[in-house]
């Protein structure tokens, strides 16, 4: 029997360094939608707590810390980063090899960003432990703050060259504008 | 222009899609008669002035919203989920 091996989204298109400004692809154990049915927000955030230590998060918000995150990804729900969760009382989709995750790291990565999304990314605005559903560029994505110069994005996959190229491209205008080339 | 999404805050019009008047809220009953009918499915207002329109946020949290706005000064008067307008 033919023994497959697994492509990660970004493999060959990552990782990518332009200045001081890097693109890396974040790895996680898995990652799962849950949709807490109407009135189960409770049970189903002291669910999650019992089995990563994250509770449910509120609009915009991520619980946790890396390795096992729960981050806010629209209207009643949210996307589990890390161990595989089934709690009780939601409904769960195993969506780990549907999102690309790109980190953004380093000096300038706002003003990478802001070539590329109508996110209003402002320091008072948009701190760490936030995340807001958005664009970038024309892809829909989810934006992770998780430190004061690191953003984490989740698009879908089958839009990870695009979201790299686009990334690739702001990154190396920032780069060229900074060193005043 | 922005829109003030309930769930988001403020967010760019490029996030948003249009869909019309919130009129498509106010479903007839299936037996109301062709009257009613005709005028849901085809009969729009063109109002100057002020008007409540239905904006979906799929580049952001997904809700449906139902959007007033002044057609003539382009001002943006407030917005609410549109599920709980329907309740």
């Amino acid at each position: 029997m033919a023994k497959l091996i697994a492509k990660s989204p970004g493999a060959g298109l990552l990782p990518v360094r332009v200045g001081s400004l890097s693109l890396t692809e974040e790895a996680h154990d898995a990652i799962t939608c849950v949709a807490p049915f109407q009135g189960q927000e409770k049970p189903v955030s002291a669910a999650l707590k019992d089995a990563i230590g994250a509770a449910l998060p509120g609009v915009g918000r991520v619980t946790g810390k890396a390795g096992a995150r729960v981050a806010w990804l629209g209207l009643g729900q949210v996307l589990v980063l890390g161990p595989p969760v089934a709690p009780p009382g939601a409904a769960v989709t195993d969506q780990s090899d549907g999102w690309a995750c790109l980190t953004l790291e380093g000096p300038g990565s706002r003003a990478v960003l802001a070539r590329l999304t109508p996110l209003d990314l402002r320091e008072n605005l948009f701190k760490r432990g936030h995340a807001a559903r958005s664009l970038l560029g024309h892809m829909t994505c989810l934006f992770l703050r998780t430190g004061v110069e690191r953003y984490e994005m989740l698009v879908f996959r089958s839009m990870a060259a695009t979201a790299v190229h686009e990334l690739t491209h702001a990154m190396q205008s920032v780069a060229a504008q900074r060193s005043g080339a | 222009m922005r829109l003030p999404c309930p769930i988001c805050g403020e967010r760019d019009v490029r996030e948003f899609t249009y869909k019309g008047h919130a009129v498509a809220l106010d479903r007839p009953a299936p037996n109301a008669g062709d009257a009613a009918w005709e005028d849901y499915v085809h009969l729009r207002e063109n109002p100057a002035g002020e008007t409540r329109e239905l904006w979906y946020h799929g580049g952001g949290c997904g809700a449906w919203i139902v959007v007033r706005r002044n057609t003539v000064t382009h001002e943006v008067l407030g917005a609410e989920l549109a599920s709980e307008v329907a309740e």
